[in-house]
């Protein structure tokens, strides 16, 4: 059970958030300028790496906030938690 | 046979209560401060269970949790399965039995209660032995918030067993005495019968505490997230592998030391002792002080320590250096230890020199801390030489290990490991620790020991007899052939061997298993390093870890305003995500099907009523509202005036059908989106998630309805005379309230939002009230319609209703691989939108492939047959060789009442060019012909939605 810190809410449970998968995936600004490898690519591809990984995370059972946290996922340790801006997957 | 090994005086037993119990038929009498297995082998009972690979007889080898033999079956006061004796409290009234290895759950419901707590705390002190008490005061006395957990019935740890002194006075005097103190600390919380069994990660742990049988609730799962943690978990003995190691009588030294000094119980008459270092000597010395003929110290090493050797000359105790156990006798019981000299390798022993008869041969191969729960956190391990077994070795989580865990073995080290671990953790914590003092213990000198793993014996060359793992039956000869069947790493040896696998998740045989193939390999101990620990450290029940969460309680249940009224009229209920829906309501006498066709005519004839109060409800306000859904749906909402309802579809990034529903305009910047039943929270969380982190600049704001309203739907011809008899002000002519429009007005008193929606075709209205009133309303409305025969009907009514009007249900006709496009719903896509979510993924050239399964109807030839959902469709009547190719599958079917016949939908490849195909779908045995069809079966023209 991770301690996850919300920008919001402060440290709370695991079970109050709601994995988002990768962040920084920016939709393409105009979807229809880019070719269907391109888009494959943004709706499929994701990094999957063992180490520092920036990731989405919603308070799911509290101010229902996303929001990005880098989290090393050999180890679990999270860092920067920080209000999610742009990019979702 | 009445507790004739039991000791006149002395032990932690209450003499004044004893009580009865029933070991395999017989009764049997002992004291409370028991444990079974020592009121067992007070009663002179050391065979217990019958081992489950081989059925050989096994007896009690350890006082705790580390048990890997002395299973028991307890059928009352509750049948539970694979307890260790050692482990369970002896009452009036306990019934049990020994096991072969595999044991038997409860038919019965178990009518105990069980709980769950949650804490935080600064300091969580893992073990109450010398370590962790010790721990514990220096925290305590700063003031921090400690928890104490034990898996014992009382604190104390080894000093319960040990008979030893501190401060000159009974070693169990200072427990009593720090125990006391710490219960006095309002910030501190004791948790005796409590073990913590995980450790997870932020120092998360889980406990499980046994609250006995007669309490509140039975067991408790305590989560517990903790600032720091003292480990304090002690160290449990190792034994020694040689032939016939596992016979009942043979045990481990401590205890045997500690059944002598803690339950007053003699494990035998006559013993032999065989160990590899000095800690064996002290169980040799208490049980002949206690009466028990020692009938010889084998110890395998060379030098023995002069310190203990003199002890053991005083009482008349013989010694044997460089000798080993290699072999034993005895069928139930050990009869005789068979000793041999043993050279300095310890690999070559001479044939056996020496028989030896005992009832009990006590054994001790050193100590193993018990790392599990630091390992479980992460922690890394080393072997350490001076003890041959691994200690914890730096974690990444606050914790720490204190004591016998860390590998000192004497008490004095112990204590002062344990005060600074507390008054160390207490400070990481933000408080202002000291060092609490510590008691003076008599310390003997420690000898360094010898690492035995495998004593060769003379007739058992192959190591069939040399058991390693008891509790798995896994003996030298399977590591043998683990190795040679190329395996040289612990973590595959072990999953081929099974050692370290069952109930005792290896507590005795997991290091010495690394020691044995280490040795079969020929490597050393430390590289080859040791197996993986998980959670949880001691088996936990299901019970306990669902608490309350079962039966009404595993689930919140969510009912609408009407649903008292719907249990009334005898309604049976779907379960629609956590809401509970009414599926039909038979008449008396009535089968789902009958029930189902007669709701169904009543609506196509007359008026039928439904609670839709479940349909999913989202506020969306703000002045980019419009600009918003436009993105969201995948048809244009920015249009839709005020007054007006269109549906929409919803898709993911990927082009596939999400949800639907419909959106109706309240207002220039305000809408009210409904969604299904069991989508509702996906589809805010979808929205959100697109407003908050991808489109930020949008000023929009979501909030959830669904519960603010009750929806009631009134449907069929009849259904606008209905609602013009208890709502005179609205104009519900089709003129002044046309389809897909909204008005507001009085129904039945009460101010209510009236939208002309159909989900059947037929000539609809949907009255929203707000969720106090549904109740009232709806039975204005039943009341208003009994002239014209009124009927309620349910979800599955509802369903037949829609798949005659080919309205797919999302979920049920699409499973996240469905586009509109394969629906055949191309019009609900927007051409205009430069931009919606699932836009570009149209054009891919999997999804705009022309052969994809397309939603289509299926009419089976045979008129009386239903498909059952779920049914396949292929192309010819014979099957023919697998693989059949699979043209799609049934998503809905029904019989329909109006159609007079059974009916289908169903996802077919290329299935709109197969309209008027005959294809075959097998049910049961054999394909039956279908014809394809159009989605919509009835009323194609669309006549009758507007009366």
């Amino acid at each position: 059970m991770l301690l996850i810190h919300c920008p919001w809410c402060g440290a709370r449970d695991e079970a109050e958030f709601r994995y988002g998968g990768q962040a920084h995936v920016d939709r393409p600004p105009d979807p229809n300028a880019v070719d269907d490898r391109e888009w494959g690519e943004y709706l499929f591809v994701r990094d999957n790496p063992r180490g520092r990984f920036s990731e989405r995370w919603v308070h799911s059972a509290g101010c229902r906030r996303w929001f990005d946290v880098v989290r090393d996922t050999a180890t679990n340790e999270m860092s920067a938690e920080v209000p999610s801006r742009s990019g979702r997957r | 046979m009445s507790n004739e090994f039991r000791l006149a005086d002395g032990g932690r037993i209450d003499r004044d209560r004893p009580v009865r119990f029933d070991f395999e038929g017989q009764q049997l009498q002992g004291y409370a401060g028991d444990t079974l297995a020592s009121a067992l082998l007070a009663n002179g009972v050391h065979r217990v269970a019958t081992s489950n690979k081989y059925g050989r007889p096994r007896g009690i080898m350890a006082a705790g949790a580390e048990e890997p033999n002395a299973l028991v079956q307890v059928e009352a006061p509750f049948p539970e399965p694979m307890l260790p004796a050692t482990t369970v409290e002896v009452r009036d009234g306990l019934q049990a039995s020994g096991l072969p290895g595999k044991g038997r759950l409860a038919t019965e419901e178990d009518p105990a209660r069980y709980d769950t707590m949650h804490t935080h705390c600064d300091v969580l002190v893992v073990g109450a032995g010398p370590a962790g008490l010790a721990a514990a005061l220096s925290a305590a006395r700063s003031g921090a918030r400690v928890i104490v957990a034990d898996a014992d019935t009382e604190f104390g740890g080894s000093l319960l067993g040990s008979g030893q002194t501190l401060d000159g006075r009974a070693a169990t005097d200072w427990v009593r005495r720090t125990t006391a103190e710490l219960a006095e600390h309002p910030e501190v919380r004791l948790l005796p019968r409590t073990t913590v069994f995980g450790y997870y990660e932020d120092n998360y742990l889980v406990a499980l505490e046994h609250r006995g049988d007669d309490a509140s609730s039975r067991q408790r799962i305590w989560r517990m997230r903790a600032r720091e943690v003292v480990l304090a978990t002690g160290a449990h003995e190792r034994p020694l592998v040689f032939s016939g190691n596992d016979r009942p009588g043979i045990m481990l030294a401590g205890s045997a030391r500690t059944y002598v000094n803690r339950y007053a119980v003699l494990p035998g008459r006559r013993a032999v002792v065989f160990t590899t270092n000095d800690s064996a000597y002290a169980a040799a010395i208490d049980l002949h002080d206690a009466g028990v003929e020692i009938v010889a110290v084998v110890d395998a090493r060379e030098v023995v320590s002069t310190y203990w050797a003199s002890l053991c000359v005083e009482r008349g105790i013989r010694i044997h250096a460089s000798t080993g156990v290699v072999s034993t006798s005895g069928t139930d019981r050990i009869t005789s230890a068979h000793l041999s000299s043993l050279g300095p390798e310890g690999n070559h022993p001479t044939s056996v020199r020496q028989v030896v008869t005992c009832d009990l041969l006590l054994v001790s191969g050193g100590w193993n801390p018990a790392v599990h729960l630091h390992s479980q956190a992460r922690g890394s391990v080393r072997f350490a030489e001076d003890i041959g077994a691994f200690v914890p070795d730096g974690t990444d989580q606050a914790a720490r290990s204190a004591g016998a865990v860390t590998g000192v073995l004497a008490t004095g080290k112990c204590l002062t490991s344990g005060a600074e671990a507390g008054r160390d953790a207490a400070r990481a914590a933000g408080f202002d620790a000291e060092l609490a003092r510590v008691p003076d213990s008599k310390h003997a000198p420690i000898l360094a020991a010898r690492h035995l793993w495998v004593v060769p014996g003379s007739g058992d060359s192959d190591g069939t007899t040399q058991f390693v793992d008891l509790a798995r039956d896994a003996t030298v000869a399977d590591v043998r052939r683990a190795v040679a069947a190329g395996m040289d790493n612990v973590e595959h040896v072990k999953r081929y061997t099974t050692i370290g696998t069952a109930h005792d998740q290896g507590k005795t045989s997991g290091t010495l298993s690394t020691g044995v193939i280490a040795e079969v390999l020929g490597v050393g101990v430390g590289e080859l390093g040791t197996t993986t620990f998980r959670a949880p450290y001691t088996p936990v029940t299901f019970a306990a870890l669902a608490g309350r969460e079962r039966g009404d309680l595993y689930d919140p249940v969510r009912v609408t305003a009407m649903h008292d009224w719907h249990v009334e009229q005898g309604a049976l209920f779907e379960n629609v995500g956590q809401w509970k829906r009414p599926w039909y309501y038979p008449h008396s006498g009535e089968d789902m099907e009958t029930a189902v066709l007669r709701e169904c005519y009543a609506v196509r004839s007359g008026v039928g009523m439904q609670d839709v109060s479940t349909l999913g409800k989202i506020d969306v306000q703000g002045p980019d509202a419009a600009e918003f859904l436009d993105l969201v749906y995948t048809n244009k909402m920015s249009t839709l005036k005020v007054g007006r309802i269109r549906y929409g579809l919803m898709c993911t990034a990927d082009g596939m059908v999400f949800d639907d529903g419909t959106v109706t305009r309240t207002a220039e910047h305000r809408y009210l989106i409904s969604t299904t039943s069991g989508g509702a929270a996906n589809v805010l969380a979808h929205l959100e998630d697109w407003l908050q982190t991808e489109w930020t600049h949008l000023r929009v704001h979501l909030t959830s309805v669904t519960e603010h309203w009750a929806t009631i739907a009134l449907v069929g011809p009849e259904s606008r005379q209905v609602l013009a008899d208890v709502a005179p002000e609205l104009d519900v002519d089709n003129d002044g309230f046309g389809f897909m429009t909204w008005q507001e007005g009085n129904v039945a008193g009460v101010h209510a939002r009236v939208c002309r929606i159909s989900f059947s075709g037929e000539l609809a209205f949907e009255i929203n009230v707000p969720w106090w009133y549904g109740r009232e309303v709806w039975e204005v409305l039943m009341a208003g319609g009994r002239p014209y025969g009124i009927t309620p009907y349910g979800t599955e009514t509802m369903h037949v209703l829609r798949a005659e009007k080919g309205f797919p249900i999302v979920g049920q006709d699409t499973d996240g691989t469905i586009t509109p496009h394969d629906l055949g719903m191309s019009w609900a896509v927007s051409k205009k939108k430069d931009d919606f979510l699932g836009k570009r993924s149209f054009s891919r050239p999997d999804t705009a492939r022309t052969d994809r399964k397309h939603l289509v109807g299926l009419l089976p030839e045979d008129t009386n047959l239903v498909l059952p959902e779920g049914a396949q469709i292929v192309e010819q009547p014979e099957l023919g060789e697998p693989p059949v190719p699979m043209l799609g599958h049934v998503t809905s079917s029904y019989r329909s009442a109006v159609l007079g016949s059974g009916f289908a939908l169903a996802v077919v490849k290329g299935g709109r060019d197969r309209v008027g195909e005959t294809l075959y779908s097998p049910v049961g045995d054999r394909p039956v012909p279908v014809t394809v069809t159009e989605p919509v079966f009835y009323d194609k023209e669309g006549a009758r939605r507007d009366g």
